[in-house]
Formats: structure tokens, sequence, C-alpha cells
């Protein structure tokens, strides 16, 4: 038994952490397709058009690896995790099909039109298109992070006979750590996609594209990143004081705290070493936590002793947790001092450039750190309070869960490679890929003559 | 009419529904997949721009059948993916590569884009096979004997080709001239294959099912039910009238195959779903026993009832936007 749950358990980080990485890219890099289309409609100017052209291609990719790693995840709750829908099916189950019937044929149905119909359709219903597969990813986000925080806060159901029983929907969709997840996990998608078009870009400029259409793309992304990341500081502060009151084990394992105290130092740095029920090698600021989580020096905060038994593994927290924060940070670096370069009109120096194409990825890093914070300091819950992991497990024999753990990896190494390399592929080939037909030219009727007129001054 | 009692009726219809509409949605598109020729380029670009805009949408009929079948019937759920582990794992995994490969063929390097074809053809090939295969284990009962993995590997087989059949009626509406006679050639081969698959699972289903020898021979619904054969037949045997005669002057009829072709999986599947009512695990469970909470399918009903609709409706838009032939693959 022991052998399933922890390859279950493996199998289950594996792919929802391969999931993740292209949804949380492609809710967000949905609203930028939208929002380059709209100034190539307000504008007619064919730069727009082109950045548009670029990153819709990207956008098709992610969204195939969102679809078809999205199947898989679909699966995985029946398959591993009996015991999940045994007992809170009757609130998991109808909040997964609301994700399916509102959001997945939604996005679906209209990224046919946005990738193949822009020669089919008018321009305004293009345009419409590609704004509903934003609003689908964003919704299919919203149901999946309602049972997601539904978890962590269980509210609006009564248990009878070990089941769980829906007593109250709005309470179950609205429950306590709803509002702060969502909120917290969208602008997570705006930092990793504005991270990775401003990357890709920098790429472009320092491989001596000279076209403006990158220059374009990595101001809108900078300038995002720089105004979403002190956004971000701010919803994931109030994030936590939510978790601590709802779930203050798990803050304790964020910040390490072993004994309840009241002046609770900040811990930069520690070896939390879970026999000796202490922190080795800590570096702290004095009262630090304290004034973060009660804002007061003196608060008292609640320290793990308070939950022996029953709290999560405390250094994978602790960790993930400061390497969220450490990318954070970084980003809010990188993001201000671009955009005050940007904002004064000076050029990006080469250093810049690679500060850039280093982050890249920085929102992964981030998103998946989240993650591993949030999910890791649940256990040894499933459902907060309601269901233990190990009591959800699958009694399927260990060697065929092991057969297809290592498909999976396997197949997700290819898959993630492929993925970077295209990426960066594509960055190099972009001109070619930003042609625009004159068939198409004649399609976009009403642009034409700004067009024409805007290509004859040299844009 | 929603009474506690009859919303599992209403679930397993919908469920039904949406397995149905899957198996023919995606059916066509893997069944293009399938018959995708490593040789010719031209060809293979045209095929795939014949079903870029419908894939994932039609994948999507699966995620909503498998929800369906998770919300609705939890614990049938449960006994079915435990039995078929392995199977679903290598639906998945051909899923995934074949999703994929459709897009990496056009932005990977020219001497790449023959192995993302080769992934994007197996992966077609897998999932369905898979497919098959389940379907083939759960006609036999889960049983783990010699003779039923045999049968489901005929299954395989035969759902195979019933999807490279309905790929090629699908390619016969869509394209012209050389590729469409190909097509017309790949249906009548698949054709053929299928009515062996056809006739396999009649027999086989009744022989080792008691229960269902007795629905199919006991009056008075045998008469209705013999309906579902007699159709199933007069549509093979029309279907390779049309096949022959096809292409005819100026393209008319083009569309008769895939028509065809649809209602014979309409009625194969009305045949299987007949077979088993109101068993949802053959032999095991019942609808009734297998049911989540009324309270929860009736929360999720009043969405499904709005949003079908709607998803059917956006659906028709889309295939109104895409109408008529392919000619070459339009990337965005
Ligand atoms: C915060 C966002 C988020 C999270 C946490 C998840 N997903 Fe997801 N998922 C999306 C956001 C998303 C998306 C943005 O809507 C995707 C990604 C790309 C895409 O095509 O849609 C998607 C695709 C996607 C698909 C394919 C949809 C289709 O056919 O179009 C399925 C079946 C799932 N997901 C299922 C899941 C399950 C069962 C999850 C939880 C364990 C999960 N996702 C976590
Ligand atoms: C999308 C980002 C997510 C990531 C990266 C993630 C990561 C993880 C990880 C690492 C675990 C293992 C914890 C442990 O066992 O120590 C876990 C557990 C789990 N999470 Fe998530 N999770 C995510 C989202 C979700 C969502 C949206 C759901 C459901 C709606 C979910 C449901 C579960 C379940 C059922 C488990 C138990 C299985 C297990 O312990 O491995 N997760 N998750
Ligand atoms: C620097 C300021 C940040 C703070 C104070 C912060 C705070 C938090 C907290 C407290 C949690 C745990 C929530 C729980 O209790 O379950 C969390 C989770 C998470 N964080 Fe952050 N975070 C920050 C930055 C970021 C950044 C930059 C990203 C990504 C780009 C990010 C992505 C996530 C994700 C995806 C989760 C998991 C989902 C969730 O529970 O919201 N965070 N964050």
């Amino acid at each position: 038994m022991a052998d399933v749950f922890l390859l279950s358990r493996l199998q289950f980080a594996a792919n929802i952490s391969f999931h993740i990485l292209f949804p949380s890219i492609s809710i967000a890099l949905g609203w930028f397709l939208f929002y380059f289309k709209l100034r190539y409609l307000r504008s007619g100017h064919p730069v727009w058009m082109r950045t548009y052209r670029f990153w819709v291609k990207v956008f098709a990719l992610t969204f195939a690896l969102g679809v078809v790693s999205g199947i898989t995840m679909s699966f995985q709750f029946g398959t591993n995790w009996p015991g999940f829908m045994a007992t809170v099916g009757n609130i998991a189950g109808p909040l997964l099909g609301y994700e399916v019937l509102t959001a997945f044929f939604l996005e679906a149905t209209f990224l046919g039109i946005m990738l193949f119909g822009i020669n089919r359709v008018p321009p305004w219903v293009h345009t419409l298109a590609t704004l509903i597969v934003a609003v689908g990813t964003t919704l299919s986000a919203f149901w999946i992070i309602v049972l997601n925080s539904w978890m962590h806060t269980p509210a609006g159901f009564e248990m009878r006979d070990g089941v769980a029983y829906a007593t109250d929907w709005l309470a179950i969709i609205f429950n306590p750590s709803m509002p702060y997840r969502l909120m917290h996990v969208l602008l997570a998608s705006g930092l990793t996609a504005a991270f990775l078009i401003a990357g890709i870009s920098a790429y472009r400029i320092k491989h001596g594209d000279a076209k403006k259409a990158p220059k374009l793309a990595l101001k809108s992304a900078v300038l995002v990143a720089a105004v979403l990341m002190p956004v971000q500081i701010l919803v994931g502060d109030q994030h936590g004081l939510n978790t601590l009151e709802h779930q203050p084990q798990k803050v304790a394992a964020m910040e390490a705290a072993w004994e309840t105290k009241q002046g609770l130092p900040l811990v930069l740095f520690a070896l939390p070493d879970e026999k000796s029920r202490s922190n080795l090698a800590e570096v702290a600021i004095p009262n630090g936590a304290s004034l973060i989580l009660t804002h007061e020096l003196h608060g008292e905060v609640k320290g793990l002793n308070e939950f022996a038994g029953k709290h999560p593994p405390v250094a994978p927290v602790f960790y993930a947790f400061r390497l969220m924060l450490a990318t954070g940070m970084l980003m809010l670096v990188v993001a201000w001092f671009t955009s005050a370069k940007l904002l004064r009109g000076q050029n990006l120096s080469n250093a810049v450039l690679t500060a850039l194409i280093c982050m890249t990825f920085s929102g992964w890093v981030a998103t998946i750190a989240g993650w591993y914070v949030t999910e890791i300091g649940r256990q040894p819950y499933l459902v907060s309070g309601v269901l233990t992991t190990a009591d959800a497990v699958t009694d399927i024999a260990p060697g065929n869960v092991a057969f297809s753990l290592i498909g999976y990896l396997l197949t997700y190494a290819l898959l993630l490679t492929a993925y970077i390399k295209t990426l960066f592929r594509m960055a190099r080939n972009a001109v070619e890929i930003e042609e625009i037909q004159l068939s198409e030219r004649r399609l976009q009727k009403g642009f034409v003559a700004r067009a024409n007129e805007l290509e004859q001054a040299g844009v | 009419m929603f009474a506690d009692q009859n919303l599992p009726i209403i679930f397993a219809g919908l469920m039904a529904l949406a397995v149905v509409v899957y198996a023919i949605l995606d059916g066509y598109d893997l069944g293009v997949g399938i018959l995708l020729p490593l040789n010719n380029d031209k060809h293979s670009d045209q095929m795939i721009a014949s079903i870029g805009p419908f894939w994932d949408a039609n994948e999507t009929w699966l995620v909503l059948a498998v929800g369906l079948l998770l919300i609705a019937f939890p614990e049938a759920y449960n006994l079915v993916f435990k039995d078929l582990y392995i199977p679903a794992f290598a639906l998945l995994i051909g899923l995934i590569l074949r999703g994929v490969a459709f897009d990496f063929r056009t932005k990977v390097r020219e001497v790449h884009k023959g192995k993302w074809n080769l992934i994007f053809k197996l992966g077609s090939l897998l999932a369905s096979a898979a497919q098959g295969y389940m379907l083939g284990l759960y006609v036999m009962g889960f049983q783990s004997s010699l003779n039923a993995h045999l049968f489901a590997a005929l299954s395989a087989v035969g759902v195979s080709c019933a999807y490279a059949l309905i790929g090629a009626t699908w390619l016969i509406m869509k394209t012209t001239d050389d590729l469409q006679g190909k097509a017309i050639h790949w249906a009548k081969r698949a054709g053929q294959v299928s009515v062996i698959g056809i006739v396999a699972v009649c027999l086989v289903n009744p022989l080792i099912n008691p229960a269902v020898l007795d629905r199919w021979t006991t009056a008075p619904t045998a008469y209705f039910l013999a309906i579902i054969p007699i159709t199933s037949f007069a549509l093979l045997a029309l279907g390779y009238t049309v096949l022959n005669r096809l292409p005819l002057k100026d393209d008319s009829g083009c569309w008769l195959p895939f028509v065809i072709t649809v209602v014979l999986f309409l009625s194969c599947f009305s045949g299987l779903a007949f077979s088993y009512f109101p068993y949802i695990v053959p032999q095991q469970l019942t609808i009734w026993q297998a049911a989540s909470a009324p309270e929860s399918l009736r929360f999720i009903l009043f969405g499904a009832l709005v949003v079908i609709p709607c998803i059917l409706a956006y659906t028709a838009f889309s295939y109104k936007v895409f109408w008529g032939k392919v000619e070459k693959l339009e990337y965005y």
C-alpha cells in the first residue's frame, strides 16, 4: 500500500506540475493577444499585427500542451485517488463539471476560429473570438481554483456517514480562501506571461532583430510586469494572513516556527530539522514575522508544537516559500529597472537584455514553488480536516503505477525540451513567421489604406 | 421531471450523448491521423488542415464524457478505471503525443517535420487502439482471461478501422482531386475490416453475456432491436455502393459517405447501449446503484441544460465558418 501511495503522489505531483506550466502562460497570454489585436484594430499599424502573429503561434503551442496534459489530469482523480471522489465527489464533481461545460468547450471551439479563421470571418468576429478564448481560459482557472480552494478551506457542506453533501453552493464557491488564491494565481499568470514575452523579445533583439515588433512587445510586457509585481506582493501578503486564520499550521511551516512565540523572528535562511524540531544555521530578523503576520512587533504566532502529528513536512514548504519570494523580488527589481530605462527612452544595454533572457521562465519557478507551498502545506490532508491523502489513494497494483509514472516522466521530458527549443527557434525565425501576405491584407478591410500609408512611411 | 429516481437516467442519457458525439467527432480526426501518409507532404498538410480548427473541441467531448462518469457515477468510474488503468494510460499518452505533434510539425526545422508526422500518426493509432481495447474489455466484463484479451485486441483493430473509415469519409467530403481519390480507396478498405469487427462484436457479445442474449432474443423488444443490425448492414451495403460510384461530376454526393458513416456509428452505439441498459458496469452495477447525491446532480443539471444548447450552437457556428473544401494549410 505504502508503495502505491508514494508512487501515486509522485505521479500526481509530476502531472500537475507539468500541466500548470502551460496554463500559467496561456491564461494571461490570451489577454495579451487580445490587447495586441485591439491595438491593431485601433491604429491599423501593421507592427501590432506582426506582434500578434508571433505570439498567437506561441499561444497555439502552449495551449495544445495545456490541453493534452489537462486531459491526463481529469483522469487522475478517478484512477489514483478514488477516495477523493468517494468522499467529496458530491462537491468536486459539479465544480469540475462546470469547468468543462462553461470553459473548456468555449475556449476549444473559439480557439479554432482564432487560429484558423482570420480569413474566414470579419475582423471584429476574429477579435471577439480572441476575447472569448481569453475569457474561457480565465473561467477555467476560476472553477479549478474554486475546487482547489475548497480543498484548503472547505465550507458549505455537511458530513453524513463519512460522505460530504453540499448544503450551500454559494458558500462552497466563495469559500474563505478562494478570492485570495484566485487573484494570486491570475496575477502569477500575468507575471509568467509578461516575463516570457519580455525574455523572448529580448532574445530577438539581442540576435539582431531590428524590427519594431519585439521592442514594442518587450515594452508592453515589462510595463505590465512592473505594475503587477507590487500588486502581487500585496495580494500575497493578504493571502498569507487569510491562511494564518484558516490553516495556521501551514504558515508555521512556511516560517519554520517550531514553537508558539510572541515576537516571532522572520527567518531568512535556515535548515529546518524535523528530528530535533528546530532550525539549524538560522539567519533571522527579530520580530519580523510577527510584524508581517499580525502587524504588531510582539504579536503571537502559533508554532508547529501546537499541531504535533498534524502538520505538513516543514523543509519543502519552507524552502519553496523562500524560492517564490526570492523570485518575486528579483522580478520586481528587473521589471522596475527596465521600465525606468524604457520610460526615459533609453536603449537597453546588453546586460539588461541578458538579464531579461535569463528571466524568461522565472514565472514558472515562482508558480511551481508557490503551488508546492500551498499543496504540501495542506498535508497530511487532501481536504483540510475532512480527508487525509492516505485515505484517498487507490489500491491498484504498484507495478502499474510505476509503469505509468515512468511513461509520463519520459514523455514530459521530451515535450518540455521540444517546447523550449521550439520557442527559441521561433524567435530566431520570427521575421518569417510575422510576414503578412498581401491576400490577407486585403481581407482586413478598412485598415488597408492606413496600413499602406504607414508601410510607405517606412515603419 | 427531475425527481430523484429519474436523475440517473437523465445523466446516463447525457453521458451516452457525450460518448457517441465523441466517437464521431474525435473519431474522424483520429482517423485522419491514422491515415496520414508519411511520404506526401502536400497531402499530409491538407489532411491536417481539414481537422485543424476542430480537433481540440472534439477532444473536449471525451473530457465531458469522462467528467460525467466521474460526477454522476463515481463508483462505476472507480470500477472501470481500476481494470482499465494501463489501456487508459496508453490512451492518454497517445492523445498527448498526437495533440502536440500537430503543432510541433509546423514549427520545427524541416528535417524534423517527418518525425513529428510519424508521432502524429502513431499517437492517433495508439489512442484509437487503446479505446478499442477498453471497449473490448468492457464488453467482456473485465475478465482477465486470454480470450478476453484476444477479443479486446480484435476490438482494438475494429475501432481503429472504424475511425479510419469515418476519417476517410471526412476527407472525401473536405478534399478534392487526387487526395479525394485516395480517401475513397481508404474508405473502402477500412469499411471492409469494420464489417468484420461489427460482426465479431455482434456474435461474441451475446455469447458471453447471457443477459444480452436474452434481451436480443425475447419478444417484443427483439423485434424493435432487430432494426439495429438490419440498419447497420443496409448502411454498410449502401455506403459501399456509393463509394464505388464516387467521385461524381461537380462533386455532388461527396458528403454522403460521411453521413452514412455517422448513422452507422449511431446505430452500432445504440446497439451496445441497449444491450446493457440499465447496467453501467456490465453485470455488476446499475446506474441507480452507482449514482451520486441528487442535490449535486440537480445542481449540475441546471447548468448543463443552459450550457449544452450554447455549446451546440457555437459548435455549429464553427462548422459553418469552416464549411467547404480545404485547400492548403493556412496557419494563422
Ligand atoms: C490556474 C489554472 C489551472 C489549474 C490549476 C489547472 N488547470 Fe487545467 N487548464 C487550465 C487551467 C488550469 C487552462 C488555462 O484552462 C487550460 C490550459 C491550456 C488550455 O488549453 O486550457 C487547461 C486545460 C485543461 C484541460 C483540457 C481542456 C480542453 O480540452 O480544452 C483539462 C481536462 C484540465 N485542464 C483539467 C485540469 C484538472 C483536472 C486540474 C487540477 C488538478 C487542472 N486542470 C489544473
Ligand atoms: C496547478 C498547480 C498545482 C500544483 C503544482 C500542485 C502540486 C501538488 C503537489 C506537489 C502535491 C503533493 C503534495 C504531497 O503529497 O506532499 C499535490 C497534491 C494534491 N493536489 Fe495539487 N497542485 C496543484 C493544483 C491542484 C489543483 C487545482 C487540485 C484540485 C483541484 C489539486 C489536487 C491535489 C490532490 C488531489 C493532491 C493529492 C495527491 C498528492 O498528495 O499527491 N492540486 N499537488
Ligand atoms: C513576493 C511576494 C509574494 C508573496 C507575499 C506571496 C505569498 C504567497 C502565499 C502566502 C502563498 C500560500 C498560499 C496558501 O496559504 O495556500 C502563495 C502561494 C502561491 N504563490 Fe505567491 N507570493 C508572492 C509572489 C509570488 C509570485 C511572484 C508568483 C508567481 C509568479 C507567485 C505564485 C504563487 C502561486 C501559483 C501560489 C499557489 C496558489 C495559491 O495558493 O495562491 N507568488 N503565495
